[in-house]
């Protein structure tokens, strides 16, 4: 298995990875009905998602899980807004900009030194990083909490960021670093010729030139800040700390004969990211991907 | 020619630049999972300071039957995820690699469950699910359970958690099957027609011996990835019914933040990291992967 990968383009992710392309044009049936019925698998429920939010509630009790609803029922948005829902998705809004902010301000430096450093600090940290990748959240929740309240930093969104950015860098810096490599020497020699020190090459080369894996990493990053449930669940408790996740959860308590209602909260909720897969769609399918090319 | 190691003369950045993610990532990745070994010898409820108990916390774990019954479960979920899961995202992404009309339409449907979070999945597939107004009142009549309760049966609840975790977790591994397959030089198929191969004899002999890293990586993840299906489980069933879903990572969060028993959580933390560490550690050497580190030595 000593196929070389060509380089991946670290500027643009091409549409279509540029390798060699296949040329069996015979059309695959079998694999071509599979697909189909995973459309169906995958469509259906998000269908269901989308019809029921909008159904009103005595109609859905009504009328069985599988009717059409009558009219558009948005008495269900105010409802879920006035359960709070606006100042969760205020809060999640502040976790996940301040989470890409402090990942991204920690990861490039970081890979820059990693690709580009000759000192020891560099590559032993490149190796923490890529045996950090192994460390479950979900494992080290009760050490965490012992470290977020003696910094009392306890129900705060900052408790939230803090960890969510340290389980996000490893994956961000490799990634990163991964990208900064296609740089070439010329590029650095060039620098040079004008006395341009580390500083300078970081803010004038480096970050030019990983501009679309930033982009990449901060969609990535930004994807788990947001949809993040287990750091909130432990280390915030004030309804105006709450983020959208958990909201949900409370919702669900609440909420427990009105489906529309919950459904509605859960489609609010993921509207943001589904906006963003419709513009940057590109982006984040590279960045995701990029996880396993690696 | 390694990148990086250059014989450039531009000026090298210090250490310094590297120290902040470093330490930052030291202080809230690392020292928890030193933490969380030692703590497991303490006796704390979370206020206050922990104490020192010995082993107490292992003796009591090593005879706790709902250990038990929750390391069981656990390992079950991740045995039948992982197959259902690479049985479907292999053979996707090895199609959406190709260059089927409509395809680009079709993946962007597939990967939409990327976009939701495990919360929103979770109860999405309880609205489903419910015996009483969800489609599993609809639909169970016609696969044996007239009342609709899929849910509320042991085996039940274990298959519903699968169907959960699969369609959340499919599309990110068809996601890379895709990419990888992708890679798989044409000329190999070509070679392989000539000798008279049809697709399927081309799938089995080329196809997934050059996906073979990709199915290592993808594994790992997903098996890893089991050990964490804590959300789905706490949002889905409550552990229940009964204590019939319990996982290791559910009963965790139960001790830590409903009992108080940080010190017995942190016993079986432990237990997870050691179980998810020994698990990468063999598939790893099982399969030859450690050959494949040449690719990230581009220092």
């Amino acid at each position: 298995m000593a196929v070389s990968t060509p380089t991946r383009s670290a500027v643009r992710p091409a549409p279509r990875a540029g390798g060699p392309r296949r040329s069996v044009d015979r059309p695959n049936w079998a694999a071509g009905a599979l697909s189909l019925v995973w459309l169906a698998v995958v469509g259906f429920p998000l269908l269901l998602l989308v019809i029921w939010s909008l159904t009103d509630r005595r109609d859905y009790q009504r009328n069985g899980p599988l009717a059409l609803p009558d009219g558009i029922a948005w008495a269900n948005i105010s409802q879920v807004f006035e359960a709070r829902f606006g100042t969760y998705m205020l809060n999640t809004f502040t976790v996940t900009a301040g989470s890409i902010l402090l990942t991204l301000a920690l990861a490039l430096p970081a890979a820059y030194a990693i690709v580009r450093s000759r000192s020891w600090a560099a590559s032993l940290s490149f190796r923490m990083f890529l045996l950090g990748l192994a460390i479950p959240a979900q494992a080290v929740i009760v050490p965490v909490y012992l470290i977020i309240t003696r910094l009392e930093l306890y129900d705060t969104l900052r408790a939230v960021i803090l960890p969510t950015v340290a389980f996000n860098l490893p994956l961000v810096v490799l990634i990163l670093s991964g990208s900064l490599r296609d740089v070439s020497r010329e590029l650095y020699e060039a620098m040079t010729v004008d006395g341009a020190g580390p500083f300078r090459i970081f803010w004038k080369l480096v970050l030019p030139m990983s501009r679309g894996s930033i982009s990449t990493v901060g969609i990535f990053v930004g994807l788990n800040a947001w949809n993040g449930f287990i750091f909130p669940l432990i280390l915030t408790q004030d309804l105006n700390n709450r983020v959208v996740a958990l909201g949900l959860w409370h919702y669900q308590g609440q909420y427990a004969v009105n489906v529309p209602g919950l459904m509605m909260a859960v489609l609010l909720s993921t509207l943001p990211i589904f906006l963003l897969y419709l513009f940057a769609r590109r982006w984040l399918i590279a960045g995701l991907a990029g996880v396993g090319g690696k | 020619m390694t990148p990086g190691a250059g014989g450039d003369r531009a000026p090298r950045p210090g250490a310094v630049y590297v120290l902040p993610a470093a330490l930052f990532f030291a202080f809230f990745a690392v020292l928890p999972l030193v933490l969380v070994a030692l703590l497991s010898f303490t006796e704390w409820t979370g206020i206050g300071d922990p104490r020192f108990i010995g082993t107490d916390n292992w003796t009591r774990l090593a005879g706790d039957p709902l250990v038990l019954t929750s390391t069981r479960t656990t390992l079950l979920l991740m045995l039948f995820a992982w197959a259902a899961q690479t049985a479907l995202a292999l053979p996707l992404g090895v199609w959406a690699a190709g260059r089927q009309r409509n395809r680009a339409v079709l993946s962007a449907i597939f990967f939409l469950p990327l976009l939701l979070s495990s919360a929103a999945i979770a109860l999405m597939w309880k609205s489903m699910l419910d015996p009483n107004f969800g489609v599993a009142a609809v639909v169970g009549p016609w696969i044996g359970v007239p009342d609709g309760n899929l849910i509320g049966t042991p085996r039940g609840a274990l298959i519903c958690i699968i169907i959960t975790v699969t369609w959340q977790f499919v599309p990110f591994h068809t996601l890379l099957y895709q990419g990888a397959a992708r890679n798989i030089p044409a000329v190999l198929y070509d070679a392989a027609r000539m000798d008279g191969a049809n697709r399927w004899q081309s799938f089995l002999r080329v196809t997934l011996p050059q996906l073979r890293n990709t199915i290592v990586t993808s594994s790992v993840l997903m098996l890893v990835g089991s050990l964490t299906y804590f959300e789905t489980i706490l949002l889905l069933t409550g552990g229940g019914p009964g204590d019939s879903t319990y996982v290791l990572p559910f009963l965790m969060y139960q001790a830590a933040f409903e009992r108080s028993e940080m010190g017995y959580a942190a016993a079986i933390a432990t237990g997870l990291v050691l179980l998810g560490t020994l698990l990468s550690l063999a598939i790893v050497r099982f399969s030859g992967f450690s050959r494949m580190r040449s690719t990230l030595e581009g220092m």
